[in-house]
């Protein structure tokens, strides 16, 4: 995907996501009690319902667990065709995020691809994408 | 009776692309046909329902809410109810049989409008969506070119044919099925079968979703009448019993999560009633996007998880003659994006017998329709007693 990406509304929620990129860091939000991890980021723990949750970094590699390549222009001066994925993160059991599979041909990608993640900067939101690995 | 919820009429406005009748046009019309169809006048009506209530961001996806009905149709009501947060389309018929249910109401009228087609044509009229900031949900996929749920959806449909071998040629049985029996069905806007070439030479949208795997923006109104049991005398026509309903969710999310809320839903919906599989004679499932009846068709037992595909190879099993017809009205693929309310309409249609040239076969006496796909899910399962 190339172009102006739609932005995120930054809040207290999901600010640590959408900004960890500028210090290179994929920024899971995490349950301190139980460990577990929660996503979309919210302010209690999805799984013990405990309210003392945090941002944790992630090493950032995963799996591909299912993509799709996208053909349509949803929009004025979008380039197609592009990857979207979700992606399976290692470290964080139970989270999968959508994203782009970038630096590679749009056909070259599998379900079960490693992959890793890398960060696109643009008016200061760091968008995690991902690319193949190895 | 008291505690039984009944659909008592239907009706469904012209079906088209670009309509010019207004909006509120439409839905009148749909309403005076359900009306009189289940032998009722305006007065009598004293609920109304409808998903998602009107929607200023982008007015042609919903133009018409609750209140716009109650004050332009002069409808006293006594409950009413329009939310976009609820299981899913079908979710607001499924609380009107609660409503009827608990005497809030004795007769509500639920309608869903659509109006993407014109209002895309009509920018002066109908502003376009404003590209701002995202939030909720959205951010989540938004982002990333993930703009519509034909990709959300997409992302399902290819972990199905990675894990459990769906094909597209079994895929293509979905729209083949919907625009078969859109050809038989005067009021759809597909008139002409599709054929297995023409599917698999159709530009892609989101691998591995074609053009004829999505609907397409649709002008339309549907209306359906709900009626307390103890209201029937009041009631012509066939009355329908919504014999029990379901929409339940493990995740609200379109991408956490490995199974959207069909599954849930389908489990659920069993749970409410003594009916089982075996008895049902058709069913109604959303299309939006071919792959959704898959998962329909799992998530409620009618196969095995990752046996959709095979289910509906070749299509004969699901034919207006098979062994369980499905989207006997051409479903979303064929007759128009009613979004949700079709469905509805169409169980109705053919527990009456009134599908003529798509009737299907024999004594047809229960019926399933459903809606939504991702999180949302709403199953309603209707018998002809």
């Amino acid at each position: 995907m190339k172009g102006a990406r739609p932005r995120p509304r930054l809040d207290a929620d999901n600010r640590a996501f959408w900004t960890g990129g500028a210090a290179g860091e994929l920024r899971i939000m995490q349950c301190r009690q139980c460990r577990g991890f929660l996503h979309p980021p919210r302010a209690v723990c999805r799984h013990c319902l405990s309210e003392d949750v945090a941002p944790a970094i992630v090493a950032g590699t995963g799996t591909v667990d299912s993509f799709t390549v996208n053909h349509q222009a949803w929009a004025r001066d979008m380039e197609v065709p592009y990857v979207i994925a979700r992606v399976a993160l290692d470290d964080a059991p139970g989270v999968t995020l959508t994203t782009n599979i970038v630096r590679c041909e749009v056909d070259a990608v599998a379900i079960g691809d490693r992959v890793r993640v890398l960060f696109e900067e643009q008016d200061g939101i760091f968008y995690p994408l991902f690319e193949k690995a190895g | 009776m008291a505690r039984e919820a009944y659909i008592s009429g239907i009706g469904v406005s012209e079906v088209g692309v670009r309509l010019e009748r207004s909006p509120l046009g439409l839905t009148l019309d749909a309403t005076r046909e359900a009306i009189a169809d289940a032998g009722l006048t305006m007065s009598q009506i004293d609920g109304v329902a409808t998903y998602p209530g009107r929607m200023p961001i982008f007015l042609g996806f919903s133009p018409i809410g609750v209140d716009d009905v109650i004050d332009a149709f002069g409808i006293r009501t006594r409950w009413h109810l329009g939310a976009a947060e609820l299981t899913a389309q079908l979710g607001a018929i499924a609380a009107a049989a609660d409503a009827v249910r608990a005497g809030h109401a004795r007769h509500v009228l639920c309608f869903r409008t659509v109006y993407e087609a014109a209002a895309i044509a009509r920018p002066q009229e109908y502003p376009p969506m404003q590209r701002q900031d995202v939030s909720g949900l959205g951010q989540w996929s938004v982002p990333f070119g993930a703009f519509s749920a034909a990709n959300w959806t997409a992302q399902y449909a290819m972990r199905h044919m990675h894990h459990y071998g769906l094909t597209r040629e079994q895929l293509a049985m979905v729209a083949i099925n919907g625009h078969a029996n859109a050809a038989r069905n005067p009021r759809a806007i597909v008139k002409k079968p599709l054929t297995l070439d023409d599917y698999m030479a159709a530009r892609m949208i989101s691998t591995p979703l074609c053009l004829y795997d999505c609907d397409r923006f649709t002008d339309a109104s549907t209306a359906i009448i709900v009626s307390a049991g103890d209201a029937l005398d009041e009631v012509g026509g066939v009355p329908v019993r919504i014999a029990a309903t379901a929409g339940s969710v493990d995740r609200y999310s379109w991408d956490q999560g490995d199974l959207p809320s069909a599954y849930a839903t389908g489990r659920d919906l069993w749970k409410a009633t003594d009916y089982r599989v075996k008895d049902v004679d058709t069913v109604q499932f959303y299309d939006g996007f071919a792959f959704q009846p898959i998962t329909w068709l799992e998530g409620l037992g009618f196969c095995g998880l990752g046996e959709g595909g095979r289910f509906i190879e070749g299509g004969t099993r699901i034919a207006l003659d098979g062994e369980l017809p499905m989207n006997t009205g051409g479903g979303q693929l064929g007759w128009g994006r009613l979004h949700g309310f079709g469905f509805a309409y169409e169980a109705v249609t053919q527990l009456r017998g009134h599908g003529g040239a798509r009737q299907i076969p024999g004594d047809p006496r229960v019926a399933i329709a459903t809606s939504g796909g991702g999180p949302m899910a709403a199953a309603l399962l209707l018998a002809r007693d």
